[in-house]
């Protein structure tokens, strides 16, 4: 499972960087959303991979790690899907106004030579 | 007690910026009065103090950090009280005199004030820390007080040198203090005190040294940093006579003497503090000479006279230190009267020119005396209390302290800079109050208001009545003060007029003949009115200063930038990848690291075909972002959906639900942007067709990448192949049923142990929702993105072609099987986004994932229905929502307060509901609920936004065309 999750992250994470690294807005904005599945699936990795044991506990009982896994890393993820959710919209917005006031969507808001 | 020095002044300084500008008398006995009731309970706490104990009232503030709001008056500190709080007093009620109809008369009390209350705070704080906070505070005031006419570009230049000069100097000062507090382990003045040996033997001394000099230094104008004191003269002279000869320029010496009992009696402070003080010393005395204004002429004396003060600290014996606290209260006495009585002079007559001013003597004689007395005083004639500090800096300066040349030189210097001094003294009185009748005056002259030259009157008193009897008057509270610097160490000392016949006293001789006899050599050159001292005046400081400013700030940045910077993303973006990829390489290769062990056992098949579809998805969505938008997204979607799964099947139903409607309202959102990008199609080039830099410049960006991902999952793989360590995470699942009342531990943590995250994570959420409208509002599409669609222009034609048909129709007919069952959706999506809301304290859900579903809602009615048919029958108001999400968290996070608990404590029970049964109720609901009102305002925020511009823009592309049109036909 490990092998699988982590190869998996590494494709994300190498898709959406070299996508960040491309010239048009549309290509960063791919990148940085499949960049940010990666790096949640890394915090959430974080807290090891556990199946059949989500931190929802008998009412009334005391949890412990041997029955439930670790739910900060989820937690913290929640958090990170919702930033990066309030990223993504923000930077398609920005990305529309920069086309519409300089006509191109290239990232620098002008054409560069060779691109 | 002491706490009233602090808080009387700052109440002072609010409640005097609102009183109304024509209340001039009002203001100016408001804020004497504070200073009056400073001075009183100075006065009152003078026989607790002078019995030897130390005042202290202490505040925490992070004591954690060591830093407590503690102030402490011990005598040295009373002394310097009296002198503010006693000086504030005379200046107010000068001031009420001096300032002009036209001033704005309550922003100088209120700036006035603040200083007073923070040049209290210097001298009372009994911590390092809140010391340097004063310090800049006093700092701050002065450049406002500099700038107060700051329609002149003289004072707005002045406050500006002065606020860098000395701002910087209280930068390194507070680096100097730190390292003190690191030394001794605590910030307390007494810690520190008591601590000497340990920091003048720690090897950081020098450094320590050199930081908190440079701040002294530059707050008491010292050589090399004094050019900024004649500057300051461009304040209203009350600002002069109080900040900058008073008050806030001893800050400096306040400092070295409050230091001196645990960094003084070294070589270095020697040198370091002895070679400034010297030079300072004399250069002033030497400059104020040549000068043509009153208020520079006394601006540099009162330079010099700060050099002798740091002189008789340099010297490192007792009575030296006797000496230097006894000439900062006799020089704050004759300077402050002498700057009082150039204020009247400038206000009498419209001019501080000396060139212009002679002969006021038949006009002003009440004030040309006491002018004459206190600049004798300030020339060190006997009888007057500057005789006496000077007898006894005299004293010693001809004793060895070190063997150097620097020691030897000392009484000479201090002999020609007192000579120095009886020149631009004689010249003061000379040249304004005698000589012919002036002529080109702007105002004729005559004797100022009564009260306003009876602060003069009682300083230049006291002049008099500490130079003839000191022991009697000063004597006390001088020894208090010295005591409580110098401890057990005070020596033995006399003050009295009359020593007998001894070599100060013939030093003192030579510096009064030498300088008379200097003036009397010097009136042809000084006759001849040019500004500045021979030579020097060339070597204008404020000159130097502005051309390093505009060198660092501008030039130096400028190709700094051009060299470095670029404002290209690309290249930045490449710098940091490459920038993450060495912090993140490094600890690994520093530290050293161990590659588990490779295990292929017990990977479920299912698993791996479901990555295998992930991958595709990443590698193709990347692959077509550029030529195939549409494509590149539903691949996206598609690596989402399978990180969606891998969340279910890894034991986070929580994050699976959350990522699920995330992964919906992105999709959304990008297929509405994607109307407004430029067309761009694969051109029929082959690799061969591509420049080899740009082939070059992919190659470098593929591997940046393939390192990037490959790097990634090596340390993922290896941290997941290990045991997991002690964590918090037992902390939360031990506690979030007993002390969150909710079986599900994320939202527990989330809207209840994390609630502030919680709210400062919805307060983002807003802000960008608002920062998308906002700029939405003024987005203008390109033209080439203004036109129909192709599919609506098809669709159009066609109805426009078959009479039985009305326009819109095909394109509502297109969708309409979809479009009636997103309609009959819209209950079923509020059904599931409140069952989503209900269980989520107990079971996967919660507010957020309950208020995207909500939306979603809403968006399906859009686009089933088309923007106007939506807006006619629903009231969407996301702006009203939002607000209410945000006031309903944050009111459920005060409410705590009622019941005396900190912000955010939440409190569970479990009501039960008709037909629902029971349902957890802990007020981590209720704030669930700002968070769910939060974001689906939200979230239909940016939708809408986005969505409207199809509805604005053909109608903006309408009215842009129309009259074209008309134009044609």
């Amino acid at each position: 499972m490990e092998l699988v999750l982590s190869t998996g992250i590494g494709v994300l994470t190498a898709s959406g960087v070299y996508l960040l690294l491309r010239p048009r807005t549309y290509q960063v904005i791919i990148g940085l959303s499949l960049l940010s599945f990666a790096v949640n699936l890394f915090i959430f990795g974080m807290g090891r991979l556990r199946v059949n044991a989500p931190p929802l506990l008998e009412p009334g009982g005391v949890g412990d790690l041997v029955r439930y896994t670790d739910p900060v890393p989820q937690a913290l993820v929640l958090t990170a899907i919702v930033i990066g959710f309030a990223m993504t919209a923000l930077f398609l917005v920005v990305l529309l106004a920069s086309r519409g006031f300089t006509g191109t969507d290239h990232v620098d808001g002008r054409e560069q030579r060779g691109d | 007690m002491l706490s009233v020095f602090i808080l009387a002044p700052f109440a002072g300084s609010l409640i005097a910026i609102f009183f109304p500008s024509d209340q001039r008398g009002a203001t100016a006995w408001f804020a004497g009065a504070i200073a009056l009731v400073c001075f009183l309970v100075t006065a009152g706490l003078y026989p607790i103090v002078a019995s030897g104990n130390v005042l202290r009232y202490q505040l925490e503030w992070i004591p954690e950090l060591g830093l407590n709001f503690t102030l402490r008056m011990d005598g040295f500190a009373w002394l310097f009280c009296a002198l503010i709080t006693a000086i504030g007093v005379l200046v107010v009620l000068y001031a009420r005199y001096y300032m002009a109809e036209e001033d704005p008369v309550p922003r100088f009390f209120a700036l006035f004030l603040a200083f007073m209350g923070s040049m209290l705070g210097v001298v009372l704080s009994g911590n390092l820390i809140l010391l340097a906070v004063f310090w800049e505070l006093t700092s701050i005031v002065s450049f406002l007080l500099i700038g107060y006419w700051h329609h002149n570009a003289h004072a707005r230049d002045g406050a500006r040198i002065a606020l860098t000069m000395t701002g910087m100097g209280g930068l390194t000062m507070l680096v100097g203090l730190v390292i003190i507090g690191r030394i001794v382990g605590s910030y307390d003045l007494d810690a520190v005190l008591a601590s000497g040996d340990a920091i003048r033997n720690h090897p950081l001394y020098v450094t320590v040294l050199v930081l908190i000099l440079l701040g002294a230094l530059t707050k008491s104008a010292q050589f090399p940093f004094h050019f900024w004191l004649p500057h300051a003269m461009a304040a209203p002279t009350p600002v002069s006579a109080y900040l900058h000869s008073a008050t806030m320029v001893k800050a400096g010496v306040f400092l070295l003497a409050r230091l001196w009992p645990v960094m003084a009696g070294t070589e270095a402070w020697f040198w370091l503090v002895g070679l400034a003080g010297l030079t300072t010393l004399l250069l002033g005395a030497y400059f104020a000479i040549f000068q043509q204004d009153l208020k520079g002429l006394l601006a540099y004396s009162t330079i010099s006279h700060l050099g002798l003060i740091t002189v008789l600290l340099s010297l490192g014996s007792p009575l030296a230190a006797v000496a230097a606290v006894f000439h900062i209260v006799n020089h704050a006495t004759f300077k402050a009267s002498l700057f009082m009585a150039a204020g009247i002079i400038d206000h009498e007559t419209g001019t501080r020119d000396m060139r212009r001013l002679s002969g006021l003597f038949q006009f002003m004689p009440i004030t040309a005396t006491l002018a004459m007395v206190a600049s004798a005083a300030m020339a060190g004639v006997p009888l007057l209390n500057g005789f006496l500090s000077k007898e006894m800096f005299f004293a010693e300066a001809i004793e060895t302290h070190l063997v150097n040349p620097l020691d030897t030189a000392t009484p000479y210097v201090a002999t020609i800079a007192s000579m120095f001094a009886v020149t631009y003294s004689l010249r003061f009185i000379h040249s304004v109050f005698y000589g012919p009748t002036p002529t080109d005056l702007p105002r004729k002259p005559h004797e100022p208001p009564r009260w306003m030259r009876a602060p003069i009157d009682f300083l230049v008193l006291a002049c008099l009545v500490v130079g003839i009897i000191p022991a009697q008057t000063i004597g006390p509270f001088l020894h208090t003060a010295v005591i409580s610097i110098l401890g057990d160490a005070t020596p033995d000392y006399s003050l009295a007029v009359w020593h007998g016949l001894n070599i100060p006293l013939i030093m003192s001789f030579v510096a009064l003949s030498g300088g008379v006899g200097l003036y009397f050599l010097m009136r042809s050159y000084l006759a001849t009115g040019i500004e500045g001292p021979p030579v020097f005046r060339l070597l204008e400081g404020q000159r130097i200063f502005e051309r390093v400013l505009v060198t660092l700030s501008w030039k130096w940045a400028r190709s700094l930038e051009q060299q470095l910077g670029t404002r290209r993303l690309q290249p930045q973006m490449r710098l940091l990848v490459f920038l993450a990829l060495v912090a993140g390489a490094s600890p690994l290769l520093i530290r050293g690291f161990t590659l588990p062990p490779l295990v292929i056992r017990g990977i479920d098949p299912a698993f791996a075909l479901l990555w295998a579809v992930g991958i595709a998805c990443a590698v193709g969505s990347a692959v077509m972002a550029k030529f195939h938008r549409l494509a590149s997204l539903v691949l996206l979607g598609g690596a989402g959906l399978v990180t969606c799964i891998t969340f279910v099947w890894l034991s986070a139903p929580d994050l699976a639900v959350t990522q699920l409607l995330v992964e919906i309202v992105t999709t959304v959102l990008i297929l509405l942007g994607l109307r407004w990008l430029p067309k761009r199609i694969a051109g029929p080039e082959t690799a061969e067709d591509i420049p080899l830099r740009t082939r070059a410049r992919r190659l470098r960006d593929f591997l940046l990448a393939i390192i990037a991902g490959g790097g990634l999952m090596l340390i993922s793989y290896t941290v997941m192949t290990r045991p997991l360590p002690e964590t918090v995470a037992d902390y939360f699942l031990a506690r979030a049923y007993q002390e969150g009342g909710g079986t599900n531990v994320v939202n527990v943590i989330l809207v209840d142990f994390r609630g502030f995250d919680t709210l400062g994570e919805i307060a983002v959420l807003c802000i960008v929702a608002l920062t998308v409208f906002a700029l939405l509002l003024r987005f203008r599409p390109q033209a080439d993105s203004l036109e129909t669609p192709e599919q609506q222009r098809v669709q159009n034609a066609f109805d426009d072609d078959h009479p039985d048909r009305t326009a819109g129709d095909s394109v509502a007919e297109y969708l309409f099987v979809p479009s009636v069952i997103m309609r009959w959706m819209f209950p079923v999506t509020g059904m599931l986004a409140a069952f989503l809301f209900l269980r989520g304290h107990d079971l996967p859900g919660g507010g957020f994932a309950a208020g995207i579903a909500m939306s979603i809602g809403f968006i399906l009615q859009y686009m089933s229905g088309g923007t106007r048919w939506v807006e006619e029958r629903l009231r969407i108001h996301p702006l009203r929502w939002m607000s209410i999400g945000l006031l309903i968290a944050v009111a459920t996070g005060a409410g705590s307060w009622l019941f005396g608990y900190p912000f955010l404590t939440s409190r569970a029970e479990y009501a039960t509901l008709p037909i629902i049964g029971k349902v957890p109720l802990a007020s981590a609901s209720l704030f669930d609920l700002g968070v769910f009102s939060l974001v689906l305002g939200a979230t239909v925020l940016m939708l809408i936004a986005l969505a409207h511009q199809s509805v604005r823009a053909p109608r903006a592309h309408a009215r842009a065309t129309r009259p074209e049109k008309e134009a044609a036909e």
